[in-house]
Parts: structure tokens; sequence; C-alpha cells
């Protein structure tokens, strides 16, 4: 019942299971995650591909999203919030005391639900991360600037008005200026938390387009709740379910052999 | 009825009839001071009676009406009073301002419709204001030049042309002293309080001591130079006289350099008034007072009150927003943090003449007083900082109007979505530059809410300040031409305390009555100035950061 255009798909095919340590972009180990009394994931434990998509599907309220956000330690910000387990950028524990989050944020990057420009300037909001790093050489910034929006796609749109207040643009544009600050500080990792739910369908195409290129530069982990979109932009495929990693395995097979039953279930549309 | 109640039209009669009687109170607040205030300006008629009393005594009477009521005629018949004829159930009775305050007593008094004979307007009678005693009314007959007695055609040109003559001396006088013996006095001072400091430090050499001498000896001469140019001025300015014949038909003769300005108020056409009242308003917003502050304007006031508002402002915003970052960002969401929070509110509600007291206690004799032994131990006994002044109440301001900030502050960073905090965060940036660079400009439109609120609330406060720094008559603005330009540690002028004292402390009630009014009425504006100008800087603030609603 999901047909799937088979030219967007990777071919080169992993063993998930045995990934190469030069091939692993992530590695999550036996990952448990708390707030408070209560317990969202469950001894995730997988291998993320690098330059590659790989997306977290599943029910609402499955931990996809939480998962997702472990990847850059968002999760910090909430309160009450417990992790156990590992997960491994280059070898290193990124919940070790002595990581700066900072600077594992600007290595995993970052693109939410909702757009979330910042009350700037088109440019301001791409040149953000820059600046951040203490970078304020004009000529450094231009080219950063025109770079990522050219990356991002929406270059074309925004060259003319780069110092309008981004609050100015569609709300797919917004997503996709969004996606360009993200990629100017070039990040190894770029995580999309359901980066299109909040967009129009034309806009929505605009993104996975967006997406498909963005894996020759970056490994993408996107979060969505849309098995198509799943489906058409990710090479890998994680199905979650209450908080457990139910299977994981590309995309292809997921889609068409998985080897669960919840899998099927939630593929064939029996719940979620 | 029931249906009628249940549409919902009862609710919104009620919530209607709410917002217009609110602001009929603000507007008719407005319109009555506003009116009364700038009414004062509007040059009144001068009129001439011709009295007769109860006795058969016949008296002339020049001045404006200041007022009219009506007295039962029973009440004045128990005052002892006694009517040839029966005058009916009700008297009209005039308030009546008679000026010429040194040759009649006082310069008010109450006629009786019944006993005057007759009323007229003539064109001929001039209003002299004076330095001095107030008003003068009466027909100027002549002018007197260097003690000749000109035989004048034009009396009424002449004398403007002599008065304009004395007014540009005598102000050129005032500046002199003012500016430049100022200046000398100050430097004198510098000189004196230099000199303490080495005899205490016991640094003063026989060379110093010869060296300061020198300097001070130099100051005095140019000072004598001065001073004789002042007395030059001043008798030049004092060198012509008007005679005057006022109402007792007697020839008065005034010195010129008393008189501020001569109108013949009768002969004054429409355009004529209004020109009269724009110079008045305008001498009022711009002159110093004059006469126990009950004449001329109230500039030191006007200058008093902003300097402080604006000082206060720059010292409470960076405070009350910090204070507001750390509550609302680091602290632990805790118990403690939340008795922090209601005893901030609860500041609020302390009245502020405890604020007042504190400021006494703390600001004026611990601090200032510290500042002194510290900094100042040369002007010791005097005080420098030890004393109330402009800081100290713009310190106790800022602590009473802190809460305000505080509060509306953290209502800001509240407001400001977590998806901008996130998505700054998710660029690699620490908790402390995604403040800075983002969450701070964000909130600026609600720190500007509270410094409105501040500004608002500060500005018509007189209570503490009457302890800590506001006076009567301050002889010298916070900021002057003397170096370091800035005297934080002076008393000042302000228009709340001015209200109190003309309307309450002045020792010509009447005369001072509608000066209550103008100064009340320039006081709102002054605040409604302050919030405009604050108000149009969140607009535009709010406009720059709009938040994230869409």
């Amino acid at each position: 019942m999901i047909s799937i255009d088979s030219s967007v798909m990777n071919t080169e095919q992993f063993d998930l299971e045995n990934l190469s340590q030069e091939n692993t972009a992530l590695q999550i180990r036996n990952l448990d995650l708390r707030y408070g009394e209560k317990q969202a994931l469950f001894d995730v434990s997988m291998k993320i591909p690098k330059k590659q998509v790989t997306a977290f599907i599943g029910p609402s309220g499955c931990g996809k999203s939480t998962l997702l956000r472990c990847i850059n330690r968002m999760n910090d910000l909430v309160d009450n919030c417990h992790i156990d387990g590992e997960i491994l950028l280059h070898g290193q524990n990124i919940y070790d005391k002595q990581v700066d989050v900072a600077a594992l944020r600007r290595n995993v990057g970052m693109v939410f639900q909702r757009p979330n420009p910042f009350p700037k300037s088109i440019y301001e909001n791409v040149v953000y991360g820059l600046r951040l790093q203490g970078i304020n050489n004009r000529r450094e910034l231009d080219e950063a600037a025109e770079r990522s929006l050219r990356g991002a796609a929406i270059w074309d749109e925004v060259k003319d008005r780069l110092h309008d207040n981004a609050f100015g643009l569609s709300g797919g544009q917004q997503q996709r200026l969004v996606i360009a600050r993200a990629i100017a500080i070039e990040p190894e990792v770029l995580l999309l938390d359901e980066p299109t739910s909040a967009l129009d369908p034309i806009s929505t195409l605009t993104i996975e387009e967006l997406i498909t290129e963005l894996k020759s530069k970056y490994t993408v982990v996107i979060v969505t709740h849309n098995m198509q979109q799943a489906a058409r932009v990710s090479d890998q495929t994680a199905f979650m379910y209450m908080g457990e990693l139910v299977e994981y395995a590309d995309t292809n097979t997921i889609f068409t052999t998985p080897k669960k039953r919840k899998t099927e279930d939630y593929i064939t549309g029996r719940y979620g | 009825m029931g249906k009628w109640f249940k549409s919902g039209s009862p609710w919104i009669w009620m919530t209607g009839g709410a917002v217009s009687i609110s602001l009929i109170a603000v507007l008719g607040l407005l319109l009555l001071i506003a009116w009364r205030g700038l009414s004062y300006f509007w040059p009144a008629d001068v009129y001439q009676w011709q009295l007769q009393d109860n006795q058969g005594k016949r008296s002339t009477l020049i001045g404006e009406i200041y007022d009219v009521e009506e007295v039962p005629t029973e009440r004045l018949i128990s005052a002892g009073h006694k009517f040839t004829q029966d005058p009916g159930e009700f008297v009209t009775r005039y308030l009546v301002k008679t000026g010429n305050r040194e040759f009649v007593g006082l310069d008010f008094r109450w006629i009786l419709a019944t006993d005057i004979l007759e009323r007229s307007t003539p064109v001929d009678v001039a209003m002299l204001e004076r330095t001095k005693n107030g008003n003068f009314y009466g027909y100027p007959v002549a002018v007197i030049e260097k003690g000749q007695r000109l035989a004048l055609e034009d009396v009424e040109g002449e004398l403007k042309r002599h008065i304009a003559r004395a007014v540009a001396l005598s102000d050129e006088a005032v500046s002199l002293q003012k500016k430049d013996i100022g200046a000398i006095n100050y430097k004198l001072e510098k000189l004196r309080l230099k000199e303490r400091r080495f005899e205490l430090d016991g640094e003063l050499t026989a060379e110093r001591k010869q060296q300061l001498a020198t300097q001070a000896d130099a100051l005095h001469q140019a000072y004598l130079v001065l001073e004789k140019q002042l007395f030059a001025l001043r008798d030049e300015a004092g060198r012509d006289a008007v005679v005057v014949r006022d109402m007792r038909g007697e020839e008065v003769t005034l010195p010129l350099d008393s008189v501020l300005d001569v109108t013949y108020v009768n002969d004054l056409g429409l355009l004529g008034k209004l020109g009269h009242w724009f110079v008045g308003l305008g001498r009022f917003v711009s002159d110093d007072p004059r006469e126990a502050n009950t004449e001329g304007g109230v500039f030191p006031a006007i200058f008093g009150t902003v300097f402080m508002v604006l000082l206060m402002a720059v010292i409470v915003t960076p405070f009350g927003v910090i204070a507001a970052i750390y509550l609302h960002e680091y602290a632990q969401k805790g118990a403690i943090t939340k008795m922090i929070r209601i005893a901030v509110i609860n500041l609020a509600g302390v009245p502020s003449i405890v604020y007042g007291v504190f400021g006494l206690g703390f600001f004026v004799y611990m601090l200032g007083g510290s500042l002194d032994q510290l900094f100042y131990p040369e002007a010791l006994p005097s005080p420098t900082f030890g004393s109330p002044g402009v800081i100290w109440s713009a310190l106790t301001l800022a602590i009473l109007t802190l809460p305000v900030v505080i509060v509306s502050t953290e209502e800001g960073l509240s407001r400001i979505p977590s998806a901008v905090r996130q998505g700054s965060l998710a660029l690699g940036a620490t908790k402390a530059e995604t403040l800075w660079r983002i969450v701070i400009p964000m909130a600026s439109p609600a720190i500007m809410t509270g410094l409105i609120l501040a500004v608002a609330r500060a500005a018509g406060e007189v209570a503490p300040l009457m302890l800590v720094g506001v006076v009567k008559l301050a002889p010298t603005l916070p900021i002057d031409m003397n170096f370091p330009f800035v005297h934080l540690e002076r008393k000042f002028m302000h228009l709340g305390f001015h209200i109190y004292d003309v309307g309450f402390q002045s020792p010509n009630v009447e005369a001072a009555r509608p000066l209550v009014y103008a100064t009340s009425f320039l006081l709102v504006s002054v605040i409604v100035a302050l919030n405009l100008t604050a108000i149009s800087v969140r607009n535009h603030l709010r406009e720059k950061f709009r938040s994230l609603e869409h």
C-alpha cells in the first residue's frame, strides 16, 4: 500500500549490525531515559551510518523525538530528565563529564518541528552560529551565508532581501532558512525533528528534496510521523514503539518485508 | 427579561459603563486642571470700581476679579454687616486682586455687590509685573530718567522702551552673577577645600600654601572686577523709574529695576491677549521662581523632576533586569525562589514614605556619611554627599520601583517561546550567549513596559523625596558649567513638592491657587511626555522583535 520511489533509495545496503567504524556517524548504546519516574526510552542501541538519511518512525509518544534530542543533548534542558547509556560520536561518549555541550551542538545541528527563526534579519539568522564562534569578518560571513542559503535551496528567493526581517518569510521558507542556519556552522550530523509537520504540501516537497541533497555532505537523522515521507527520503528506518526500538533496517526492508509483527501492523496502518 | 440577561447585553453594558466612568474621571481631572492651570495665564480685565460702604464712605478700587460667590444675606448680617436697604436673600460677593501689596496690606479683598456704585474698564490702566510685592495696578503718568521727570506725549511707548532696557540690563546682571561670579565662587571654594585637604594630610607646605594663596588672590581680583561690573549693571538698571497713580489717587514712584513688564490689559485685543498668554506660559516654563515660589516660573522644578526621574531610570533598569534574569533563568525553581519572588512583589506595596525613611537612614546618613569620611574629609563638618541630594532621591525611588521592573521583566522573559531559545542553544550557543543575543533583546519591550510603569510611579512620588533631597528652593541646578558639570550631591526642586509648597506652605494662598493648578498640569504633562517617549521606544522594539506567533 505504500509506493516506494526506488530512485530516491540508496542502492548501497549496509549491514547495520556490523557497520564499520569509519561508516558510523553515531553509535547509541543501551540508552535508557527517564523523566522523573516515567521511563521514556528502554535500552535503545543502534548505529547510524555516515552521510545517510536515517528516519525514526513510530506512533505519537513512542520516544522517537526524545531519542533524537538525546543526540545533541537537548534533553539536558528538561528538568529531572535522567539518562543512562552512551551515545558515541567519534568514539567519544557525548554524555561524558568533560564534553563541552556547546561544541557538541556545533557538531550536531538541529532543526525543529516549527520554524524558529530569530527576530533578526535573514542574514543575521544565518550567520548567528558563526558570530557565536567569534567570526566577524564581513567577507567570511557573506560567503558562509551564501553557501548555506544555497545549500538550503533558498538563496534565489532571499538573495535580494537578506537584510529584511526573517519573520517576513513564509513558513516553508522559514524552515529552509533554519536549515541554512544549521548548516552554516558545518555540522557533521543534522537532526530534523518532524521538519515538515507545520508546513503545507508544496513546502514539504521542497524540504524533502533538500533532505536528499543534504546527505551528500551531512549525516541526517529525521523524525517523522509521516510514513510516506520516511519511505521517500530515508535510507534507514528505525521503528520505535513505547520507548523501545522495535526494528531498525534499511528503509526498503522495513517497508516491504518487516521482520516484526508490530512494525508490519504500524506500516499497514493497523494502529498509530 | 430573562432572555435579555441570557443574551449577555447586561454584561456588555456593565463593562462598557465601567470603562466610560473611568474615562470620564480621567478626562474630567485633566480638563479641570488644564483649564484652571492654563487660564491663569490669560490676562483678565482690570476694573475700576466706585464703592460706597454702609457708612457712606466712598472709595476707588482697581483690580482683577478672582472669584465670585453668592453669600446668604443672613450670614453677612450675623457677621455684623449692616445694609442700608434690603438686598434680598443673597448678596453677590467678588474677590478682587488689588495688587499694590506694600500700600494696601492685603492684595486680595472681598467686595459686596451692594457697595458698588459703578464699574468701568479704563483702557489706560496698566498692570505692572514686579520682581517684588506682586503686581501693581494703576495709571502710569510719567517716566523718570536719571532723576528727571520726562514730559511725554506717549507714556506707554516710552515706558515700554525704558522697561525693556532695564530688563535687558537686569538679565545681564543675573547672568553675570550666576555664570561668571558663580564660577569664581565655585573655584574659590574648591581652592579652600584643596588647602584643607593638604592640611589634613599634613602636606601643606609653605610653598603650596603660597601657591594656593596666589591662585585665590587672582580669583579674588577677578571677582572684584566682576562685582564692579555687576553693581554698575544694577545701577544702570535702576536708573529710571515710573510714576503711577494708584487707586488711592496718589502718585507712586516705582524704580524700573523692579518692574518686569507692563501690560495695558483692557487695551489688548484677542490677539494681544493670546500673545500675552503664550508669553506668560513660556515664562512659567522657563523662568526661575520668585517671591517664595508664588510668582515666576518653575523651570528648576521641571528640570529637577526630569533629571531625577531619568537618573532613577538609569539606575533601576540594569538592577531590575539583572535581578529578574537571575530569578527567572538561573535560580532553582524551589520554595526559596518562590518566597523571594513574593517578597519582591510585596515590596511594591510598602508605603513610599517608608522608603523615604530608609533612604534617609541608609543612603544619606550611612552611605553618604561614609563617602564624606572617605573622599571629602576636607569639607567636613559640612556634608557633601552626607546630606539629602538628587542621587539619593534617585536611588530611593529606584528601590521603590525595582519590583515593578523585576515583575514585568520576568513576565517578558517567560513569554519568549522556548523554540527560539532552543534554536539558539542548538547552534552551539551557551545559555549566557542565548540570553544576551536572543532572549534579552526579545524581552526588551517588556523591560520598557516595566520602565514606563516605574517612571510613572517615580515622577509622581513626593513623600519620600521630602526626606532625601527635595527642597523648596534650590539655588543651583544639578547640572551646570562648573567641573564636573553633573553635581549629584546637590539638592533639587521637584514639581510635586512645588505643588505642595505653593499650595499649602505659601504666605499668600489666594495668589498661589492658580499656580497649583498650573504646576499640577505641568507635572502631568511631564509624566505624560516621559511615558510617551518610553512607549514609542517600546513600540519600536516590539515591531523589531515581533514574537513568533503566526
